[in-house]
């Protein structure tokens, strides 16, 4: 297989489907909410409004048949490599209709269709998945890309993989989603040495710090990475610095952030970065107020076939323990 | 008396007094030092009592956070820890099954290694088929390790406590479903409930129903309904520790009813209830006139309402099963 580095500009039309990508994801997740205190979506749910660039930049650097591993914070994972809103939106409200038959819920979805090995609920499991599909991914000249949180990289899982990554050389990276706060607890505040790219020089793995509010910042370091391990010249480590508008998971009002801090975040919300550089690219708001528009019907449309969904009947389910 | 203790009060307190009570225990686990006192809010402003010494959050480590109890636990400390969901359990089994467990037997009965695991089980929340399991029975088989999964607000203070106090690694399993439930508190604070003794929580003449955790309530509230509707008699049985069990009582229950359903949240292979029929009808066959379990099927637990509630066995599933069982059709 021949590997060219795609350039990180892009096409007019390109630059407005990464924004796109970004503003599904947001109002995703602006409905999440919304149906979580009308009781639509149970039990918990954790969202990833701000973090929308990490995935979305990660993914325009991918092809689709490459694998993607993600966390129970995962629905923009989930959308960004390719799962329909409408099936994604369907699993959150334990539809028969969701992606997995309402079976697996906000946490734990599986998509293998459009390379999503899954979304993991056990905090470093996303880094032992992907580290496995790269294996795989070496024979098939694929990627795999495994997404986890700040909190990931104090687990056995972490340091483990990254190692045995690095020793055999996948094609495999490690990107993780550092958004200051492991549930309640700030990332300093656990986190030895205070960083985490440089936790890769142990191990002899390139790594960089990203601008993870801007979406083409994440997209240029991920080619780089994607390049690297398309050539066969092993593992890299991404560290995606962004932050989330919302707290933990639905129950947490996140009282434990400094307000001066959430203010500085809020002002370089993603989707601002990304609008202020479709204006530099002299995008018109015109073509901008169109796709607000067709993502906003696609979001309704998956809202409302969700809600006129059945739930899956458990009498007429026929479960198997084992696949045949 | 009044309901006034509520479950996560009960396990908070028990750790508060037993803190009071020993230098040595110590309290650590992810986040529960946080102002919140851990994701079900169970522990909050204990570390403002005994300082960041006694009581620290961690990173996110299972496996350093058991190991290092562990080796608190042989070196002088009694290390309370939480392990938030039981199903991160996995991350912590080395060390509590190759070490924790091992180490009275190994040094010669000379050193034992007293720790206590705290966790959050059960299903009927929507958390999916990785924040849901009851990780009791991945340790059935361990000798050397302790099991206490309490039912009430009273027995989860009184359980705690002992497990505290008990030399030997306790797994301490808390059911979401219980915590924001009240009960009458114990005659006194004081009271410690020895690990390894079932309780019979209702006097009954038909039939026994064993269970434990969350199992109870929903056996009493089963045994309500046959009593009121049916007019069956049930006697239940709360185990509230699965190792050691207490087959004793059991035996002595069935004696008397010669019936026995065991319930439990969790699938019937390997599970503990299939081992406890298994000892009955070693050491009570004549006592049996009929043995049966109530479980959940060989799968994950599902995520979507419809199927959850289909999978766990609540009260209504008991009370049908046992109607079923007897040939009773409901009065109702
Ligand atoms: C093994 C394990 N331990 C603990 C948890 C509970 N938990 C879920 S998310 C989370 C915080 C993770 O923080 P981070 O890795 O920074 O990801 P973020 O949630 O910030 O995206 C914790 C402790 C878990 N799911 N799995
Ligand atoms: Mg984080």
């Amino acid at each position: 297989m021949t590997v060219e580095q795609q350039p990180a500009t892009e096409a007019p039309a390109a630059y407005l489907e990464r924004y796109g990508q970004m503003l599904l994801i947001r109002l995703f997740e602006t409905e999440m909410q919304r149906l979580f205190l009308k009781g639509e979506v149970h039990g918990t749910t954790h969202l990833c409004a701000g973090q929308e660039a990490v995935p979305v930049g990660v993914c325009s650097a991918l092809e689709p048949d490459d694998y993607l591993a993600g966390t129970y914070r995962g629905h923009g994972h989930a959308l960004a490599k390719g799962t329909d809103p409408r099936s994604l939106l369907a699993e959150m409200l334990g539809r028969a209709t969701g992606v997995c038959g309402g079976r697996a819920g906000s946490m734990n979805v599986i998509d293998v269709a459009h390379g999503l090995v899954g979304c993991f609920g056990i905090v470093g499991g996303s880094i032992a998945a992907a580290t496995g599909a790269a294996v795989t991914a070496k024979r098939q000249g694929r990627v795999a890309v495994a997404m986890f949180g700040d909190g990931a990289t104090n687990q056995g899982y972490f340091h483990e993989c990254l190692n045995f990554a690095k020793v055999l050389a996948l094609p495999a990276v490690y990107v993780c989603e550092n958004n200051f706060y492991g549930e309640f607890t700030p990332m300093l505040k656990v986190t030895g040495g205070g960083d985490i790219t440089s936790r890769a020089a142990a191990y002899g793995i390139p790594a960089q710090t990203v601008d993870g509010n801007d979406v083409w910042a994440v997209r240029e370091a991920a080619l780089e990475a994607v390049q690297r391990a398309r050539q066969g010249r092993g593992p890299t480590l991404l560290e995606c610095q962004t932050y989330r508008h919302h707290g933990h998971s639905k129950a947490d009002p996140a009282k434990y952030r400094p307000p001066e801090e959430v203010e500085r975040w809020l002002a370089r919300d993603p989707l601002n970065v990304a609008k202020a550089r479709l204006a530099e690219q002299g995008i018109a708001e015109q073509e901008i107020a169109e796709v607000d528009d067709a993502i906003k019907a696609r979001i309704e449309d998956a809202v409302q076939a969700a809600l006129a969904a059945p739930y899956p009947d458990p009498a007429a389910e026929n479960p198997t323990e084992f696949a045949p | 008396m009044s309901d006034t203790l509520e479950f996560r009060v009960a396990i908070r307190t028990a750790i508060v007094e037993e803190m009071e009570r020993d230098e040595s225990v110590v309290f650590f686990g992810e986040d529960i030092a946080a102002e919140q006192g851990g994701v079900f809010a169970v522990t909050p402003g204990i570390q403002e009592i005994f300082g960041a010494e006694r009581v620290f959050d961690t990173p996110i480590s299972e496996l350093a956070i058991t190991g290092a109890a562990f080796g608190a636990a042989v070196t002088g400390l009694r290390p309370i820890i939480e392990i938030m969901f039981g199903d991160f359990m996995g991350l912590s089994m080395d060390s509590l099954v190759n070490q924790s467990a091992k180490y009275w037997y190994l040094s010669g009965e000379q050193h034992a290694a007293p720790m206590v695991v705290r966790s959050a089980v059960g299903g009927g929340g929507r958390f999916g088929a990785i924040h849901s399991q009851t990780h009791a029975t991945w340790f059935q088989g361990i000798p050397g390790l302790k099991i206490a999964f309490p039912s009430s607000p009273a027995e989860a203070k009184g359980l705690l406590k002992a497990a505290i106090r008990d030399d030997n690694p306790v797994i301490f399993l808390e059911h979401k479903r219980l915590y924001s439930i009240k009960g009458p508190p114990p005659q006194s604070a004081e009271e410690v409930i020895p690990l390894g003794r079932a309780n019979v929580a209702r006097p009954g003449r038909d039939l026994t129903i064993v269970s434990v955790g969350k199992g109870v309530p929903d056996a009493l509230q089963a045994a309500a309904q046959l009593a009121e509707n049916d007019g069956i008699e049930a006697e239940v049985v709360d185990l509230r520790t699965l190792r050691p069990l207490d087959l004793e009582t059991v035996l002595e229950s069935v004696a008397r009813t010669n019936r026995l359903v065991a319930v439990e949240e969790g699938p019937a292979t390997g599970g503990w209830a299939s081992g406890l029929l298994g000892l009955v009808a070693e050491h009570g066959l004549h006592d049996l006139d009929d043995a049966w379990l109530l479980t959940t099927g060989e799968l994950p637990i599902p995520y979507s309402p419809t199927l959850e509630d289909a999978f766990i066995p609540g009260a209504e599933a008991i009370a049908s099963s046992v109607r079923e069982r007897a040939g009773v059709a409901s009065a109702r």
